[in-house]
This record gives C-alpha cells, structure tokens and sequence, in this order.
C-alpha cells in the first residue's frame, strides 16, 4: 500500500546504493532541512488561513474571500507584504538581542519538529527521549520572547515578555505532568513506543478517568504555552496593544507569527500522539472486523485528522472566552492545576501497577 | 512638583523607571486599541498594578460649544449629533427640548411618542455597542460581531426614517424632522422580535461566563457617596447604586406616562454596571413595545417661526442618554443666535472618577473598568 514510509525508505536506499555513506547522510539532512523550512511555512500559510475561515465562520463573516479560489491565497499575499516591508529597529533598542529574537522563537519550534511521527514509520528523529526533547525544547522559546520584549525598550513589549515569562514557566509544570501520565502508562519516552502501545485503542479510551483528567488539563496547559487566548496576556491586544512584539516588523513580524502557529501545531500533535494514538488508527481490540477497516485509511490521514481537530479546539476557544488576567492565570496553574495533576499522576501510576488499564 | 506628563516628555527622564525608582509610566493613548478613540492616558504602574491614572484630552475638541454660539437656533442642533454619536438623537433631543421651552412650544403629541421611540431604539443600539466593545476590552473578540448583527437592524430603521444611520439630526425644534417611514412600525416589531431572543444568547455567552465575571466581578468599585461626589450618571453610577434616571426623576415628553423601571444595582464593580446596562436593554424593549402601536395621529411637527428667536434669559434641559445625564444650557441674549452654549455631557464626568476607581487594580482592570465606564471621546471631549 502506498505510504510515506516507503517514500521515506526507498529514498533512502537509493542514497545509499549510490553515494558512499558520508555524502548520503549529508544530502538527508539537506532534504530532512529543506522538508522541515517547507512543512514550517506550508503550516504557517495552512494555520493562518484555517484560523482566519474558522473565526469568520464563528463571527458571521465570510474571511478571506477575494485572492484566489475562498481566498486561499491571501495568507500567501500577507506573506508577500511583509517580506518586502522594511523591518525596522527602534531607536534605544538591543540591536543584537531584538533581531536575534524572533530566530530564537522560529527555530526552537522548528527543532520540535523532528521527534514527531507524521505518519506510519515516518519521523525525523526516533530520539529515545522524544516526549522529554519535545518539553525541553518548548520551552526555549519563552527565551526568545523574553529577548524580544526587553531588547525593544518599549514598556508595552516588556510587560508582555514578563507576563509571557511567568505564563509559560508555570504552565509547562501541569502541561509536564500530563504528559509524564502517558508515559507512566506505556513505560516509555520514545515516541514510537506510545504510539505502539496504542495499538489496541487510544489512551483516552484505556486509561480511564485519570487519562481524560490529564487530557483537559495538557489542553489547557499547551493552550497558555503557546500564548493563545483566553491565555494571550503576552499580547493582550486591547491591553498592551501587541505586547512582546509591539515593535517588530516585517519578516521578523512574521516570523513570530508563524512561530506561534507552529507551536500550536506541534503541541496539538503531540497531544495527538500521546492521547489519540498519533498516526495508529481507531482500533478497539485486536484482529477485529473494525480494526480491518480503520486500517485502510492511511496513517498520515489519521495523524493530521487528530491534529487538526484539537487545533480547531484550540482556535474555537480563542474565538469564544474573554481574556484572563495575570494573577487568575497564575492561580488557574499553582492553585488548580498542578496539585490536581500531581493527584492524578499518582492515580494514574496506580492505575499502571495495578494493570487496570485495558 | 511636576505633572507626570512632563516627564514623559523631558528628555533626560525617558528610561523605564519613574520618579520612585520603582514605578514605570505608560503613555497608553491617543492611539490604542481600548480607548475606543483619542484619548490619552498617563498611567503609572507599579509591575502590574495601576498605582495612576491621568486622562489627558484635548486631541478631538473641536470647540463645540463656540462654534454653536454662531449658528442660530435651528442650525446648533445639527453640530451636536456629532458629539457622543452613538446617542446622536438625545443630544439633539435635550437642545430641541432647550429652544423649545425658551419659546414655550408645546409639541404635538405624535412628535412626543416618535422621539422617545427613537431615544430608546438609539439606547438599544448604543448599549449593544458598548457590549460587543466591553467583551473586546477583556479580549472576547466574537461578541462584538453579534453585537453588530443587531445593531445593524436598528441602524437600517433609522436609515429609513432619518435618511442617516449615525448623526441622525431628526430632532427640531417644535418636534421631529419628518413623519415616519410607513414601513417603520413593521420593522421595529422584526427588530423586537429577533433582538428579544439575541438578548438570551447575549446572556449565555458573556454574562454567564465564569472568566467574564472574574474579569468584572469586584473591579473598579467606586461607592454611592464616591460616585455622586465625581459627578458620575447613568448606568456608570446606577451600578453604586445612586438613583439617577432623568427619564424617573424629570420625565419629559412621554416617559411619565409608559410602565418602565429604573434599574439600580448596588454592588458599585464592574459587573454591576454591567448588569444595570443588560436589565437596561430590557426596558427600552419594553418602553419601545409600550408605543409602537400606540403612536397618536397628527402632526410630527408644531409651527414655528421661519426665524428663532430665544427670548433674553438662560435655559436649561436635560434627558437621559445611554451614557447618563445629558444638559444643555443656553444663555439667549434674544438674538437668533446663542449667546452662549454650554454642554453637560455625562461621559467627562465619569471618566473623572476612573483614577479613583483604578488605583490598585492591575492594568488588565483598567481596560474592563474603561469598557463599563462606556466611554465616547467627542463626547468627553467638545
């Protein structure tokens, strides 16, 4: 059957029948380089266009509807504008820190790309810590937007940096702690591994009550990492105008912006990955009927099926709840979240030693 | 001592810090998403906290108040439409109401009932507006949208029957401009029909909201005796509790005679003035259903002279727009022009108790204490 991991693999083979081995790693990681800058902007220009429709659709207005066929086109007309507009340093700013920020922000959520499966067998990196890279990573990109808010000299970009600091310090602690349920449950940090432990249903489905609890709360956790409302106090249009990155333009603009969609897409994949069985299709059982049938629908299908709806989710959220403020952020995380996933974990290992799992 | 605004512009103070060290101020204005137009605001904050507030204006006077000292009595009507333009017809209403009780004209009662209808219909739209603003200030951005949609009915009334959808300019002296569009009555029950059910939906999506009512529940709390010393009117200062519905306390025209209640709250946050403008809506639907099959035949219009001419003395008029006590006084030197003018308009003085209600509450506050404040800048600002 036709499948990426074949592409993937007959690739593979031919570099290697026909260069020697250096010579053929290097020209991998030229294409893997290549794959990954492509898949970046193809997300960003997918993301952006999916969130302009699925907000018009909620507000009673139609989105972009005039470049090209629905406007498919207009994200790549922004794209256009912004990379020819001049992209402008503030007088009295950190020239270096300003114009080295937004690369921070864009490569930390490139580098996340490379432990995810996109399909059966078809990943960049099958790194044996891949969940833990994934957290590690992440969370570089406060870095960055801290850089950005305190090399801009301007007071709305600092306040936005400060508030996106302290958000996205505390909730990487339960998004964590709901990830480590996982992977208590299949007794692994390597991606492949809990998508294979997945094979006879997703954990939503196994793993009781606790998997459902710590599902809600790494939605809501990754939802405030990735600066998205009600969770945008970095940027809190109507507070601080356009927080962290009220003085960029141009490319170093978009670069942000494609920065935060990426982020969303990746954290929705691995929320994918980790609780709806990434790539594995729906399957109850094993060597039933059902299964038989699920199977047919090629991996990628379900991978990018799973993703997208949780990113919908995620966009339905930022179009319907008002904004919190700082402090109700921080108590939502220190006062409700964490001891509640830190109970849960633990019910969670119980659920795991006792085997209660199906 | 110096104001805070000169050490935003000296020079040699421009670094982060403000005068203790530890304060950082924050021009926020004239040009910022939440405050809805030029208003400039010096804030002083302490990390997040708003430690000061100092509202400066002045960015969209356009000298109002002079400019009506040279056009007669009919024309000054016109320039006022384009004070707090999202209650264009109270503001024209209370300046008719001004000439005609310095010329002691009765006006016929079908005028009566048609301007209190359009007061309430231009309550309803203004109230959905600041709604859909207020949900934007703490950053639900779909509201505003919905807001819109029923807006936009009301809107298409006034279009019919006024020719305008903004600055109306409807009310004249001795009643209104022309007679209602035949298709008004049908339009007005639509209106009431869909908004009454909208209205609902209003309430499940941002009232019931547990993230809007941390946002609003306990902010900004300005007392009874704190909001009568400012001056504050309105829905501003009926959510502290102080009874100050013109429509109650002066009726005029018609309101002494419609069932209709004047909502008062007590709590003095920000979601009780949230709720007082809500329940509000409510009443001007009820006001509106009372008379709009009750409009009396007969003229929209009283005779009047070609020429007005104020007889020597001073007057004053007042009503109830959807931000609060309206006033107009004029000193006639009986002429056909004012001799002078002077507007009392509701949002300056409210926006006056906003460093009182702001200090201590964090920036965020500060945009949702604005949003219930229901701020129109040209109205603040003459």
């Amino acid at each position: 059957m036709w499948s990426l991991q074949n592409i993937a693999d007959s690739v593979q083979h031919w570099l290697y029948a026909t260069f020697n081995p250096t010579i053929a790693m290097l020209i991998e990681f030229a294409i893997i380089g290549v794959l990954a800058i492509g898949l970046f902007s193809m997300l960003g220009l997918v993301l952006i266009y999916m969130e302009r429709k699925v907000s018009a659709w909620m507000q009673l207005r139609l989105g972009p509807n005039r470049v090209g066929p629905k406007g498919v086109f207009q994200t790549m007309a922004d794209t256009l504008k912004l990379i020819v507009k001049e992209g402008m340093t503030p007088n009295g700013a950190d020239k270096l820190l300003f114009n080295l920020a937004p690369f921070i922000v864009m490569i930390s959520a490139m580098v996340i790309l490379a432990p995810l499966t996109f399909a059966k067998g078809f990943q960049i990196w099958d790194i044996n810590i891949g969940v833990f890279f994934i957290a590690a990573i992440s969370s570089l990109s406060v870095i960055g937007i801290l850089m950005a808010g305190w090399a801009s000299n301007n007071k709305y970009s600092l306040l936005g940096a400060m508030r996106s600091g302290a958000q996205i310090v505390s909730y990487e602690l339960s998004a964590g702690l709901s990830i480590l349920a996982i992977v208590v449950l299949s007794g692994s940090l390597k991606i492949t591994d809990i998508i294979a432990s997945q094979e006879n249903g997703w954990w939503i489905f196994k793993g009781h009550v606790p998997v459902w609890i710590a599902f809600v709360i790494f939605i809501i956790a990754v939802t405030a990492e990735t600066n998205r409302a009600p969770f945008d106090l970095a940027e809190a249009e109507s507070e601080l105008t356009a927080g962290f990155h009220t003085e960029y333009s141009g490319m170093k603009f978009a670069l942000f912006f494609l920065a935060e969609y990426v982020n969303i897409f990746v954290v929705c994949a691995l929320g994918a990955i980790l609780f709806l069985g990434g790539w594995m299709p729906l399957h109850f059982g094993t060597g039933t009927k059902f299964n038989e049938v699920m199977d047919y629908i090629p991996s990628s299908v379900w991978f990018f099926g799973k993703t997208f709806f949780l990113i919908f989710v995620i966009m339905w959220f930022r179009w319907t709840f008002p904004r919190l403020r700082i402090d109700q952020l921080l108590n939502l995380e220190w006062k409700y979240l964490l001891p509640i996933s830190m109970i849960n974990l633990l019910l969670v290992t119980l659920i795991a030693i006792l085997n209660w799992h199906f | 001592m110096y104001r805070q605004s000169e050490i935003v512009n000296d020079p040699s103070k421009t670094s982060l810090l403000g005068d203790e060290g530890t304060d950082m101020i924050i021009n926020v204005g004239p040009q910022h998403p939440s405050t809805h137009g030029v208003l400039h605001l010096v804030i002083t904050l302490n990390g997040e906290a708003v430690k000061k507030v100092e509202p400066h204006l002045g960015y969209i006077h356009r000298s109002i108040e002079k400019m009506c000292e040279s056009l007669t009595f009919r024309q000054f009507i016109y320039v006022t439409s384009k004070m707090d333009y999202l209650s264009s017809h109270m503001n024209n209403h209370c300046c008719a109401m001004c000439v005609e009780k310095g010329l002691q004209i009765e006006i016929p009662p079908r005028a009566q009932v048609i301007r209190v209808l359009m007061d309430e219909l231009t309550r309803l739209a203004s109230h959905q507006l600041w709604w859909g603003a207020l949900a934007m200030d703490v950053g639900a951005l779909t509201p505003f949208f919905l807001a819109f949609r029923e807006r936009e009915m009301i809107n298409d009334i006034m279009e019919e029957t006024c020719g305008t959808r903004l600055t109306m300019n409807y009310m004249v002296p001795g009643g209104v401009m022309a007679d209602l569009h035949p298709n008004f009555q049908k339009r007005v029950h639509a209106f009431i029909d869909h908004f009454k059910r909208k209205i609902d939906e209003y309430d499940e999506l941002v009232t019931d909201n547990i993230i809007f009512q941390n946002r609003t529940k306990g902010i900004g709390y300005i007392s009874k005796e704190d909001a009568i010393s400012y001056g504050m009117s309105g829905p501003a200062a009926r959510g502290s509790g102080v009874q100050c519905d013109i429509r109650k306390l002066y009726p005029y025209e018609v309101y002494d005679k419609v069932q209709f209640e004047e909502v008062i709250e007590t709590a003095g946050d920000c979601f009780a003035r949230y709720l007082v403008r809500m329940k509000e809506m409510k009443q001007s639907i009820s006001i509106v259903e009372q008379l709009i099959d009750n409009i009396p035949e007969g003229d929209f219009q009283a005779k009047t002279k070609a020429v007005l001419k104020l007889p020597k003395g001073e007057y004053y008029s007042r009503v109830e727009t959807a931000r609060g006590e309206f006033g107009v006084y004029i000193v006639s030197e009986g002429g056909t022009t004012p001799y002078r003018i002077k507007f009392r308009s509701p949002g300056f003085s409210n926006l006056s108790a906003l460093d009182h209600m702001t200090r201590g509450q964090k920036i965020g506050d500060m945009v949702a204490i604005m949003g219930t404040l229901d701020l129109v800048i040209p109205d603040i600002d003459r």
